[in-house]
């Protein structure tokens, strides 16, 4: 009965959407206000409605509702209640649901906090984002109801994909969704700018934080998705270069790009026509990420649920909101005069180039993940593209973005001196320097690109202290460290940010440059010896039983030379019997300069196991960056939303001041 | 379908040791070399790994195949065409800079001088444009600043 009515509140969630398409946006257009009103709770309705059926199908999947075709084809009675919740959207229709449940939450939230939007403008926005809901309402519906009874409900499920029974991939999806769906307020904004064929330094400031709030979300889901991969997947890579991890990427660089050159709309209004393609484009980014997942087109990792009937789909959704709002700029770009102006060297320029830079390798990426599909349809070539070619045509971009993050980074608006920027970044850059070069020393014979980037990701670092301590003025020191804490929140989460892109940036450099593997065959109590560590392979346990897993359990102690132990490690692999998958667990001693990753392969017949051993330098280091990254952001956010506030209390003095008049 | 989709994850995700130590060479120069060969090639059964991550039986027996052409006298460009002779060119990860794919490996400097070209324009127009459009306002702007002022 309650997944009836969740169905039921689905369908009137798509007519409310279709509602709030139309009416809102003729309101607008005729300039009559009771039509524009409806749109708030309307955008309310359609939420809570979506919020119904999503918490019905959630109870579905709690309570192990096997009629429903969904929940036997995901889930068991013995899964955990975390994957039995997490099990909602660890599937193609219920992924869906969730997408349609954040874009509509964004919605309310828009309608909720945009009380000083001008009323067309917010109208415009609630119409576009419902035609956005309304789109993918209709594709629930008729392609991917997670509604569908069983005739014959039968008594137990088929289980989760056992490598999504992790807590890292269970909050992963969720994430990323905020961030793509997030990134449809930009071009909902974008849209409806171009229908009121406005846009000034209030627009920049609106759009802001909706791409903001989305980039930290997209942030947080790419780390989390990677921080699975590394110690799922077991050979402890952390980016593959899959098409699914590119079309979660793509969207990140071009929101990166984004939220920076609103920051340029907002304070100098120039950018403008700039800054509305790329809101345009960013959205586009989401739904071809969404394609690719959904439709399975580039055969992935992650394409659970191939269906080319439902790519079409998507496709058509594509089609139209992208050639729609494309078209749409192409005729409205032109009104939209730039207003500020600047000289060749300035924090606008410095802005220009980061998102040249971002832009440019989010197309790289972009032509590289389609490549296959291009070069198969028109040349009739089957090939690859795999890490290779991304790490050779990717990594310069990141080089050069990083080279000239912290000088731009410091620049004045509209005019500034080349000199005494650099000149204050001399001892970011000597640090930089001499580290890079003591890498170099240590490690000879490896490659000279990986002192470079540590050089680089220290520089970045580096850069992002000086930036920092720059705005807190001349004078002595305890006055300057008062002023350090007291500077807005929006400086501290620049610098927090810009510091957080050179820590993972380390991670990255020192993890893929100087890390060190060891295979062999190890006899149980026979220590041997993996680079300043000694590993031993105490004994494994056959048939550990996990709560739906069977499990093949090693223990390996690490010691120190001299013998002390650091760490007992117990690398698993585990066989789910009702998929029917093994998986592996990797043992992983986390440290703050190094991570020991140790995998448990095949019995040899020769008495020992198979054992892997890695030294990992500075793999947190990764993910530590990318919460840094998305802190900086949060940083940046309460400021905005500080000075949203203020901007509120200040339109409406001036609006209660009118009657006064 | 569904066996296929499932032969697919077993490939995938057979507990992780993709390369096995009595795979390993002896000479560990020729295994770096080996390990260097073995990520650039695709497993063909699996979803987007190298044979070098891969558990997979057919990677195995790739790996052991690059190997046995090392200790055989191959180089290591020998090595590979001799795979993709039998394989095909989907194997390599690194697409081949022949034919179309040189659309490929362009595209990243030429949309680099494209967009830089375009940058460097506006820049240079913004930077030259005149000041008096700062503070030219509209009919209805310069209304309401009226209407501020009266007030």
């Amino acid at each position: 009965m309650i997944v009836e009515l969740g169905h039921f509140a689905l369908i009137l969630a798509f007519m409310v959407s279709i509602f709030q398409m139309i009416v809102p946006l003729v309101g607008a257009q005729r300039g009559n206000a009771a039509w524009m009103a409806v749109a708030d709770p309307a955008a309310t309705t359609q939420f809570l409605l979506t919020a119904f059926s999503f918490a019905a199908l959630t109870y579905a999947f709690v309570t192990s509702d096997f009629s429903l075709n969904l929940v036997t084809a995901n889930s068991h009675t013995d899964k955990p209640m975390l994957y039995k919740i997490s099990g909602v959207w660890g599937n193609h229709e219920g992924s869906l649901l969730l997408w349609v449940l954040i874009l509509t939450l964004f919605g309310a939230c828009a309608s909720w906090f945009g009380a000083n939007l001008p009323p067309t403008l917010k109208a415009r926005v609630l119409a576009v984002q419902s035609s956005v809901a309304a789109a993918f309402f209709a594709f629930i519906l008729f392609t991917s109801n997670p509604f569908i009874r069983l005739e014959i409900p039968p008594f137990d499920g088929q289980d989760l994909n056992p490598l999504l029974q992790d807590p890292g991939l269970a909050f992963h999806p969720p994430f990323l969704y905020l961030g793509y769906v997030g990134l449809s307020m930009a071009f909902s904004f974008a849209v409806a700018a171009l229908i009121e064929g406005r846009v000034d330094a209030a627009w920049g400031r609106w759009v802001r934080p909706w791409t903001l709030a989305a980039w930290v979300f997209l942030t947080i889901g790419i780390g989390l998705g990677s921080w699975w991969a590394y110690y799922e997947l077991g050979w402890g890579g952390f980016w593959f270069w899959d098409p699914v991890e590119n079309a979660s990427l793509m969207p990140w660089l071009i929101a990166a790009a984004l939220l920076h050159s609103a920051i340029v709309v907002e304070k100098r209004e120039a950018l403008k026509s700039w800054t509305i393609l790329l809101a345009i484009l960013a959205f586009g980014f989401s739904l071809i990420g969404t394609f690719i997942v959904r439709s399975g087109v580039l055969t992935s990792v992650h394409a659970f649920a191939n269906d080319p009937e439902r790519g079409v789909f998507i496709l058509m959704i594509l089609a139209f909101f992208m050639g729609g709002a494309l078209l749409l700029f192409a005729f409205r770009a032109g009104t939209m005069e730039a207003k500020g102006v600047f000289s060749t060297v300035s924090r606008e320029s410095g802005l220009v180039v980061n998102n040249l830079l971002l832009a440019v390798s989010t197309f790289v990426v972009f032509i590289g993940t389609i490549w296959p599909l291009i070069a198969e349809m028109i040349w009739d070539r089957t090939l690859s593209v795999g890490p290779p070619f991304f790490n050779a045509a990717f990594t310069p971009f990141m080089f050069g973005l990083a080279v000239a993050l912290p000088i731009g980074a410091m620049l004045p608006w509209k005019r500034a001196g080349l000199g005494r920027v650099v000149t204050a970044l001399v001892p970011a850059m000597v640090l930089a320097v001499a580290i890079g070069l003591l890498a170099y020393a240590v490690f000879t014979g490896s490659s000279a690109l990986s002192p470079i980037g540590i050089a680089l990701a220290v520089w970045l670092m580096a850069g992002a202290v000086v930036d920092l301590w720059s705005r807190t003025g001349r004078g002595d020191l305890a006055g300057r460290f008062g002023r350090l804490w007291r500077l807005p929140r929006a400086d501290w989460g620049k610098s927090v940010a810009h510091a957080g892109v050179g820590i993972t940036m380390f991670g990255v450099v020192a993890l893929t440059g100087y890390q060190t593997e060891d295979i062999r065959v190890a006899q149980p109590g026979t220590p041997y010896q993996v680079g300043p560590y000694q590993i031993e392979l105490l004994s494994v346990e056959q048939n550990v039983q996990g709560p739906n897993y069977i499990s093949t359990m090693g223990h390996v102690a690490v010691r120190e030379a001299d013998g002390t132990q650091i760490a007992l490690l117990h690398p698993e692999r585990r066989i789910y019997p009702v998929a029917g998958m093994p998986t592996t667990e990797a043992g992983i001693d986390n440290g703050f300069t190094r991570d020991v990753y140790v995998t448990l392969g095949e019995p040899q017949a020769s008495g020992g196991w198979a054992v892997r051993v890695w030294l990992k330098p500075f793999a947190n280091w990764i993910w530590g960056g990318t919460i840094i990254m998305a802190l900086g952001g949060f940083l940046s956010l309460s400021d905005r939303r500080y000075r949203f506030a203020a901007g509120a209390t200040k339109a409406r003095a001036a609006m209660d001041g009118v009657p006064a008049e | 379908m569904r066996a296929l989709l499932l032969g697919v994850m077993l490939a995938l995700a057979s507990p992780a040791l993709a390369v096995q130590p009595d795979e390993v060479l002896p000479d560990p120069v020729m295994e770096e070399r080996a390990r260097d060969i073995s990520a650039g090639l695709r497993c063909l059964v699996c979803r987007n790994e190298s044979i070098d991550e891969s558990n997979a039986t057919l990677a195995r027996d790739l790996r052991l195949l690059v190997r046995e052409r090392l200790v055989a006298g191959d180089s290591d460009a020998e090595v590979v065409s001799f795979i993709v002779d039998r394989y095909g060119e989907y194997v390599l990860l690194r697409p081949t800079l022949t034919g179309s794919n040189i659309v490929l490996w362009l595209a990243p400097a030429v949309l680099l001088l494209l967009g830089g070209g375009l940058s460097l324009v506006y820049v240079r127009r913004r930077a030259q444009s005149a000041a008096p459009t700062e503070a030219a306002l509209s009919v209805e702007e310069e209304a309401r600043l009226k209407d501020l002022l009266r007030e």
